[in-house]
């Protein structure tokens, strides 16, 4: 009986355990493990080239270009999605009349698979047929080469990106807006505060919480990028859209470099994990809790 | 100091009326409290004042000016809420200089009246705390410092003292009764609990289904409510009616048809020692309260239910009593609530609930 009820708890978390080392915990050492190693995925022997992988890597420039694509790629991704998405739910929030259909409207890109999202944009940023190049020939704009010049490549993968993410941004924080009682925006106007003065005095430090969940998990996200440069532009042209994960995918499963790319894990979960220690680090911190 | 002025004031939400046509007064430096039942339009009221909502119809002045379309903060209105809504993110002293500042009041200045304030208000040891790791009352003190420290016209106060324990309640109503006597700034208090309008209020304002009953000073309102509904409200326990339909036997003087007659329970006399002139009540007796100088019975008679309370005697050990109410002490009213003057019993005919003395 008493032993029954000291596993118990234990019994119940472990299916959720088990999967989560089998999938998640193994396959992290697996890949630290490997990136010490020379190995072409099915050879049977992986030779030891302890930090070689490393080295090489890091003095790659492809993978200098690699790395500066996702921190670029990143940043506008994050910066335009949070900013666009606070917009729009301070203008949603005022709960006028168009409130019910932009915020179904906004919101459908998040649950459309990435797939089709690409293949959509795809057509869309087409040079040729595209209906943006129509859209902006209205207006007596020249065409613009969006994904198929290394100049402009990659700020159209910020573009999908950040229409796809500002659904589900603007909803959250929709969620922090309506969480700030109204009473506090009625006393602001008896203290004659400006609207510019509430929203950066009372609004944008109560919703700091939001903000910075929404930039944390942004970013992560954005790290981790792959499905549209898969589609969209196999990180060409030129490289100009090669990212991380899309690096890592190819040198792992079509070079075959299983070492090398394996390292490139290595290096991704370092930046991920510290994105996630100042997470917490921060929360606790910094941002305004009630 | 202003005098405030309800001109016809109406206030529709979507499709109901809340408020229809309200005329009111509020005297310079009073300290008037609104009273009624929850959801009689109070708030309603209170924050057209403040201009937190825009009146339907009518106007609302404040001293000379009418403030129709001026903006709350304009109004030299401060009003303390009922949730304090004290700004989360801020310390004790942003919150209450926020509204210096945004006045442009230069820094030296903001330094001392925030020091003034905080002295009056006790909260001077608290001043870089943020609001959340307050007690109640500290908050409470906040919220009245930060209204306090612009100097306005007119307070504004919504059931301020509603989040507080009973000790810290009571405390608090001596505090606010002084504040009202230094500054002599007129007061607007909404309140659901008659206790603390009576308690509190110079001028007390009684409200129900967005209709004022009756404005008046605390002792008139007790001794002479204008209706039904104001005598029912004000008062623990409240004045005893009962209802004619179901009498026979009383023979009543009026001019207009009589639909209830009220008497205050410590009018009542419990099995009075020598005859009285008046209403005779025969009954049992339900419940005993005693708290100590008082006791608060209630009765069942034929007439109803109804409660006597009495002051300084031993508790009431029989079951059956007798209860008389002198003629004086007796209140009229018409079958639609209003009350009537004038109206009287016949002398000796007393006969209520069957019984003859
Ligand atoms: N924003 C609103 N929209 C619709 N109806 C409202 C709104 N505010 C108040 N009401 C209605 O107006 C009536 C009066 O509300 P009010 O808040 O003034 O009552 P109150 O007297 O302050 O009550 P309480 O003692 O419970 O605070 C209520 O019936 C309420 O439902
Ligand atoms: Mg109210």
């Amino acid at each position: 009986m008493t032993v029954w009820h000291k596993l118990r708890p234990y019994g119940m978390v472990a299916p959720a355990i088990i999967i989560f080392s089998l999938f998640f915990i193994y396959p992290i050492f697996y890949m630290i493990y490997l990136s010490f190693y020379d190995w072409n995925f099915i050879s049977p022997t992986k030779t030891f080239v302890g930090i070689q992988n490393f080295v090489d890597l890091l003095s790659e420039p492809e993978f200098m270009q690699v790395l500066s694509n996702t921190t670029v790629y990143t940043v506008l991704t994050v910066t335009l999605t949070t900013a666009l998405s606070l917009l729009l739910a301070l203008w949603l929030n005022r709960g006028n009349f168009f409130y019910g259909i932009v915020q179904g409207a906004i919101f459908s890109p998040h649950i459309i698979s990435l797939v089709s999202i690409s293949l959509l944009w795809s057509w869309l940023m087409d040079p040729e047929y595209g209906l943006l190049n129509w859209v902006i020939g209205l207006f007596g704009f020249g065409k613009l080469q969006w994904l198929s010049h290394p100049s402009t490549s990659l700020v159209s993968l910020v573009i999908v990106a950040v229409w796809k993410g500002i659904g589900y941004n603007t909803l959250v924080f929709i969620a922090g807006l309506q969480s700030i009682p109204a009473d506090i925006y009625e006393a602001a106007s008896l203290d004659r505060s400006r609207p510019w003065t509430t929203f950066t005095k009372l609004i944008l430090p109560m919703l700091s919480p939001t903000i910075f969940f929404l930039v944390i998990i942004n970013m992560i996200g954005s790290f981790q990028v792959f499905e549209t440069i898969a589609i969209m532009t196999q990180g060409g042209p030129v490289n100009s859209t090669n990212t991380l994960v899309y690096y890592i995918y190819e040198y792992g499963f079509r070079f075959f470099k299983i070492g090398y790319a394996s390292a490139a894990g290595v290096i991704l979960l370092v930046i991920v994990g510290i994105l996630t220690i100042i997470y917490f680090k921060l929360l606790s911190n910094r941002v305004h809790y009630r | 100091m202003a005098r405030i002025l309800l001109k016809g004031i109406s206030k529709t939400f979507k499709d109901e009326t809340v408020i229809q046509d309200l005329n009111l007064e509020i005297k310079d430096g009073s300290f008037t409290v609104l009273v009624g039942p929850s959801g009689c339009g109070k708030s309603t009221t209170l924050r057209m004042v403040a201009g937190l909502e825009k009146q339907s119809g009518g106007e609302i002045w404040i001293d000379d000016t009418c403030v129709n379309d001026t903006p709350p903060g304009m109004r030299d209105v401060a009003m303390v809420f009922q949730n304090y809504a004290l700004y989360p993110t801020m310390t004790v002293r942003g919150n209450i200089e926020f509204g210096l500042k945004n006045r442009g009041v230069p820094r030296n200045e903001r330094d001392k009246l925030v020091k003034d304030i905080s002295e009056i208000v006790g909260l001077a040891p608290f001043l870089d705390k943020k609001p959340q790791s307050l007690s109640g009352g500290q908050r409470q003190r906040v919220a009245l410092a930060r209204a306090m420290v612009k100097k306005p016209k007119v307070f504004i106060l919504d059931e301020p003292l509603s989040n507080l324990d009973a000790k810290l309640r009571n405390q608090m109503r001596t505090e606010l009764i002084q504040l009202h006597k230094r500054l002599g700034t007129t007061f607007v208090y909404v309140t659901h609990d008659q206790v603390e309008a009576m308690s509190m209020g110079d001028e007390i304002v009684v409200m129900n289904k967005g209709a004022i009953q009756q404005a008046d000073s605390p002792m008139k309102l007790y001794q002479d409510p204008a209706n039904l509904f104001t005598a029912q409200f004000i008062g623990t326990p409240a004045m005893n009616i009962i209802d004619m339909q179901g009498m026979k036997g009383l023979n009543i003087r009026s001019d207009r048809p009589v639909g209830f007659i009220g008497f205050r329970p410590e009018q009542g006399l419990l099995n009075p020692d020598r005859p009285v002139e008046g209403l005779v009540l025969k009954g049992d007796i339900l419940t005993r309260e005693s708290l100590g100088a008082e006791n608060i019975y209630q009765i069942r008679s034929d007439a109803g239910t109804f409660f006597v309370k009495t002051f300084l005697r031993p508790l009431e050990p029989a079951d059956a009593v007798t209860v008389a109410v002198p003629h004086d002490q007796l209140y009229y009213f018409g079958p639609d609530g209003g009350r009537i003057y004038g109206a009287g019993m016949q002398e000796r005919a007393l006969i209520a609930g069957g019984a003859i003395v």
